[in-house]
């Protein structure tokens, strides 16, 4: 049997490779992939910890399926955005968006 | 310690290719080859699916993430053509950030793997129970009226307005009058 501490190992080093994308990548199509990245890690997570402690109990799966949810509504407003910052700045670098900028 | 059987050496491949295609999303420099690496890592999580008995929601993983999501970010490749990335993959603070995320799992897997450390630790589970809640126990949970009903309502309340607000955003007012 794999031990639920190496579920939570792998997550956790999927999430940091997400946060390292988030934080290092200049191209904003990137950083949504890496958002995404962490919202699996997430989700296996809760999997792995309703499998392990509650599986009688549907709570970790309804929580994975709500995060699906999220995930897909982020990634079409996130990408809308992004085509229409690319159409006013030909450029999806976010370094370049900076029209908020004080 | 850990026996080497079927299970152990699906979750050793699974793994490689989670965090291989992870790591293939934030280093390469042709994004459409990035998309591709992201939909290995979510295929390797819908392995995991699988593994952890959840067979329904690798199915949901299947169809949602590399379906609907991956072809989304294929496309919004392909419109705003940045495959290769236009000069430096990385900006100036990646060092920073690589260090920062580095500390940050050290400290995550020191909190993971210290209560474990040693065996037999109060509360570690030793063999998974054989009676799992499948898919008919998600759907009854979801619409029951002690369960999930009003965040399933409200996350479907949630994705019409955001399929709505991205049709909006991304519509071309230029092209209107035409």
């Amino acid at each position: 049997m794999i031990p639920l501490w190496m579920y939570l190992l792998v997550a956790a080093l999927l999430f940091c490779i997400g946060i390292y994308g988030v934080l290092a990548r200049r191209n904003a199509v990137a950083i949504l992939m890496s958002v995404e990245l962490m919202l699996n890690a997430v989700n296996i997570n809760l999997v792995a910890f309703w499998r392990y402690l509650a599986p009688q109990d549907m709570s970790g799966q309804a929580f994975a399926a709500f995060v699906f949810v999220i995930a897909a509504a982020e990634a079409a407003v996130g990408l809308a955005i992004l085509l229409f910052v690319y159409r006013t700045k030909r450029s999806v670098i976010v370094e370049d968006v900076n029209l908020l900028r004080w | 310690m850990i026996e080497l059987n079927a299970q152990t050496i699906a979750f050793a491949i699974l793994s490689v290719l989670v965090l291989g295609g992870g790591l293939g999303v934030v280093t390469t420099r042709n994004l459409v080859h990035g998309a591709l690496w992201l939909v290995l890592s979510l295929l390797g999580v819908a392995g995991y699916f699988v593994l952890l008995s959840a067979p329904f929601l690798a199915a949901v993983q299947v169809l949602v993430y590399i379906g609907a999501i991956a072809i989304l970010i294929v496309f919004a490749v392909m419109l705003t053509r940045s495959m290769t990335s236009l000069g430096e993959v990385r900006n100036r603070q990646w060092w920073l950030s690589a260090i920062t995320v580095i500390l940050l799992f050290l400290l995550l897997a020191v909190g993971i793997i210290l209560p474990v450390w040693g065996r037999g630790a109060p509360g570690e589970v030793t063999s998974l129970s054989a009676t799992v809640g499948g898919a008919v126990e998600l759907g009854e949970a979801l619409v029951a009226g002690d369960g999930f009903v009003l965040p399933f309502e409200v996350a479907s309340i949630l994705l019409t307005a955001a399929m709505i607000g991205a049709i909006v955003v991304a519509r071309d007012e230029e092209d209107e009058g035409a």
